[in-house]
């Protein structure tokens, strides 16, 4: 990390993004030779689109990168494992119907160059298999292993860990040490700050798109790393503040806690395993915003499917308004008045249709509703539900054609015209503009003190305190704390959410 | 984290070798073992001898084999072809035109400079296919008729004709063996053009392409280029086709491609191809060129009325792909 060599990978202002949205503002990372970087932040930081950008899978909008002080721009993946950069991405580059041994002469890898990179993490694996009957975690090592045979100067490892059981983890670092032995480096993204802190020489944190900081990782000092990636506290204060004087948004209802025992439940979850959710129970009562807070991938979108009859659980009790659950498919759930609001709108939407279509589609699954459609009916409950959303109707022939924040609304409106008693929502506000989300969570407020039940996930932490009674952190398929709605700070969470004590806690 | 270096190895083997084969080879062996299960029946029911009645179903199957072929290559890397029989088409009036004067050395030079105009066709389809990013389905659809178009312009009515010499490549037999010329072509074709790039990174490639074309751009495959390439190949073997039709049948008519574009799907799926891409060969799909076309011979010589043929026909495609697809799921699982 001397200050006259140039570093080995230096990258300055790289921006990118996708139509309005900012994905990358402008990044700066430096690489030395011989480390392993850390490179952090929460969900939608742009960690992703960095290492995407540094490898030649999307083109950079601006900024310059430089390899050993020389400036270079990968147009491909292949033109950057050239220059010495190696990724193994998030999604495995494998593909799913060639053996391993195909697949490593399709990239032009030897196989014995392989077999000897998985001989020394300890592996074997049959190279005459079909990729597409291997299970994940072997398929990562495979990435990886593929990967080192180029030796690279930077290995980049994006998000590899989370995949992996902690016995290849282990396998994973142990590579990332000896990479550092041998004056090489790994540039190394992950969720899991003790990883970071046991593996990493420096960490630089990202937070919306630009970098915050580089420092160097130490024991204990996972509070100060989440506190960069919040960015400075008195920042942050004062966007919470703003955003509570808007008077259509209701402070978390810290008030209405005192009454909340007497509600009746609606919801109840015992010990539930299902894919990625270990053992997650949980209470939902009339009128309660319960807050889901978790990483990527830590079962929250197993959960919800669980609930929405999406998938079926393996063990564990569901019950709704005290009478057993067991949906099979959507159908079951809806007709229990359990609905769903997806992170994907298009998923829940007719694109092609008229709003007034989506909003009414539920109101024709009841088997007991034979006959013409009541027309009348029907246009009087789509109306107030659309009035009481402020869907905007001027592009109301075509679903696909309004904003993303309108067909969010579609969504909850359809519901609001069915009719429902507990809502799902996974991640409703993701790629809306912040008006609009004002108003979801204004909406969703309003909907639980007429009595609704909400169940809540978020990608961003700022919306709990705005939205909701109490907060659950899921890390792992658990529930690793209970936060009330008006405590539950991005600090606090996101200690949770990384599996940490919140006694431990730094404040 | 320091107990690392102790770690046992692991080891991850998969399903026993056999299992595996099957898995990976099981459709195309039973495709073939369903050909040669139909032989015993099918030679009851004929008076010809052994040797002649091979040699008509090569002769019969011949184009078919050929436009399976062409299907098969961009079936697998993720297309579909609707243009193939109408290219067909095309090759044949060309070639049955311009050979009906010709010495025989005169028309296998020009057979070469056929099969590189279907290549050239071929491709500019798949070109307009990966530049405009239409859906193979909408741009083959319109070469249908493009080329439907094209062979009426060239020849209006059935006409020309090949030296005897040249019909002999598709009717004759290999020096009075009995082996037909028509098999010898198929499988000197499959052989010469197929099996080396098979194992070579442009036919991984077309697998790759086929199968996941995220994981296949990240492996570094240039995708765009490879589905020409598919288009360009399947240019071969569909010229191949069409001077198949020219030698087979001795004369150009502008509407004999017309069935060998569905017939070519027809083979490809019960051939093991997915529809999906990636997955298949072309060795499964030649067995199913010569079972649909048994097939029908089968209920020639039965005397079974030739609208119920069809009938026949299209039930013991959606039989065997439905049985060929609950035995695929039970392999997996």
């Amino acid at each position: 990390m001397s200050d006259e060599a140039p570093a080995l990978l230096e990258a300055r202002g790289v921006a990118k993004h996708y139509g309005p949205v900012v994905a990358l503002r402008a990044a700066d990372l430096s690489v030395a030779s011989g480390e392993v970087h850390a490179l952090l932040g929460a969900n939608g930081a742009g960690k992703s689109t960095l290492v995407k950008c540094l490898t030649g899978v999307i083109r950079p909008d601006g900024g310059s990168i430089a390899i050993s002080g020389k400036q270079v721009r990968a147009r491909s993946p292949m033109r950057a494992a050239r220059l010495g950069l190696s990724p193994v991405f998030q999604d495995p580059a494998l593909v799913p119907d060639l053996t391993v041994a195909q697949n490593l002469r399709l990239t032009g890898a030897s196989v014995d160059a392989v077999r000897a990179q998985l001989s020394d993490m300890d592996l074997r694996v049959s190279f005459r298999e079909l990729v597409g009957d291997l299970p994940l975690p072997i398929l990562r090592m495979l990435d990886l292993a593929r990967a080192l045979t180029h030796d690279p100067q930077l290995l980049i490892l994006d998000e590899i860990t989370a995949a992996l059981p902690s016995d290849l983890a282990e396998r994973v670092f142990d590579v990332m040490r000896r990479r550092r032995e041998q004056g090489r480096s790994v540039l190394f993204i992950t969720h899991r700050l003790a990883e970071v802190i046991a593996t990493s020489d420096r960490a630089t944190i990202l937070r919306d798109g630009s970098d915050v900081g580089t420092m160097v990782p130490k024991e204990g000092g996972e509070a100060r790393i989440v506190e960069m990636m919040l960015g400075p506290e008195a920042a942050r204060a004062e966007v919470a503040a703003s955003e509570r004087d808007e008077e259509d948004v209701p402070v978390g209802a810290a008030a209405a806690a005192t009454t909340a025992e007497e509600r009746p439940m609606v919801l109840e979850v015992s010990e539930l395993r299902v894919g990625g959710v270990q053992d997650i129970s949980l209470q939902l009562r009339r009128g309660e915003v319960l807050g889901i807070a978790a990483l990527e991938g830590q079962g929250q979108d197993e959960l919800f499917e669980a609930l929405a009859g999406q998938r079926k659980a393996e063990s564990g009790v569901l019950r709704v308004s005290g009478k057993a659950f067991r949906p099979r498919h959507p159908y079951d759930a809806i007709r229990r008045k359990v609905v769903l609001v997806p992170p994907d709108r298009l998923l829940a939407l007719l694109p092609q249709r008229p709003v007034r279509e989506n909003v009414a589609a539920p109101l024709y699954n009841s088997p007991l509703r034979w006959g013409p459609i009541n027309m009348r009916a029907e246009t009087r409950r789509v109306r107030r539900a659309v009035e009481a959303l402020q869907i905007d109707m001027r592009a109301a022939r075509q679903v696909r054609r309004l904003s993303g924040g309108n067909q969010q609304k579609v969504t909850i409106a359809r519901w609001l015209a069915a009719g429902f008693a507990v809502l799902l929502c996974n991640d409703p506000t993701r790629g809306i503009d912040v008006g609009t989300k004002r108003q979801v969570y204004g909406l969703l407020r309003e909907l639980a003190d007429d009595g609704a039940a909400i169940l809540f996930f978020s990608s961003e932490l700022a919306e709990f305190p705005l939205v909701c009674d109490r907060v659950l952190a899921v890390y792992g398929g658990r529930v690793t704390a209970e936060v009330p709605g008006a405590a539950a700070d991005e600090a606090t969470l996101l200690q949770a959410m990384h599996g940490l004590d919140l006694d431990e806690a730094v404040a | 984290m320091s107990t690392a270096s102790a770690a046992p190895t692991l080891e991850f083997r998969g399903a026993a070798p056999w299992r595996r084969a099957i898995r990976q080879h099981g459709w195309t062996i039973a495709v073939w073992l369903i050909l040669i299960a139909m032989v015993p029946y099918w030679r009851s029911l004929s008076q010809q001898d052994f040797k002649f009645d091979i040699q008509a179903l090569a002769i019969d199957a011949l184009p078919l084999c050929f436009a399976a072929m062409a299907q098969a290559v961009i079936v697998i890397s993720g297309g579909i072809d609707l243009s193939i029989g109408s290219l067909m088409g095309v090759i044949n009036v060309l070639s049955a035109r311009e050979m009906v004067d010709m010495g025989f050395r005169q028309a296998i030079a020009f057979s070469f400079l056929v099969l590189l105009l279907a290549v050239l066709a071929s491709g500019f389809t798949g070109l307009i296919i990966t530049l405009t990013r239409i859906p193979d389905i909408v741009v083959t659809l319109g070469m249908l008729f493009v080329w439907q178009g094209v062979a009426l312009w060239i020849m209006e009515i059935p006409g020309g004709g090949v030296p005897l010499q040249y019909s002999d490549l598709a009717i004759g037999d290999v020096g009075s063996t009995g082996i037909p010329n028509a098999a010898v072509a198929v499988f000197a074709a499959l052989l010469i053009v197929w099996v080396p790039l098979r194992w070579l990174r442009p036919g991984l490639a077309l697998y790759a392409v086929g199968s996941n074309r995220n994981s296949a751009y990240l492996s570094g495959i240039n995708v765009a280029r490879t589905r020409v390439g598919a288009y360009m190949l399947a240019g071969v073997f569909t010229g191949l086709g069409g001077l198949a039709l020219s030698a087979s049948s001795a004369i150009g008519d502008p509407n004999s491609g017309a069935t060998y574009t569905l017939n070519s799907v027809a083979a490809v799926v019960l051939g093991g191809v997915s529809l999906l891409g990636g997955v298949g060969g072309l060795i499964g799909v030649i067995a199913a060129a010569y079972v649909l076309t048994l097939s029908k011979i089968i209920l020639l010589l039965r005397g079974t009325d030739p609208n119920y043929a069809n009938v026949y026909q299209g039930a013991l495609i959606i039989l065997v792909v439905v049985i060929g697809g609950l035995l695929t799921r039970k392999t997996r699982s």
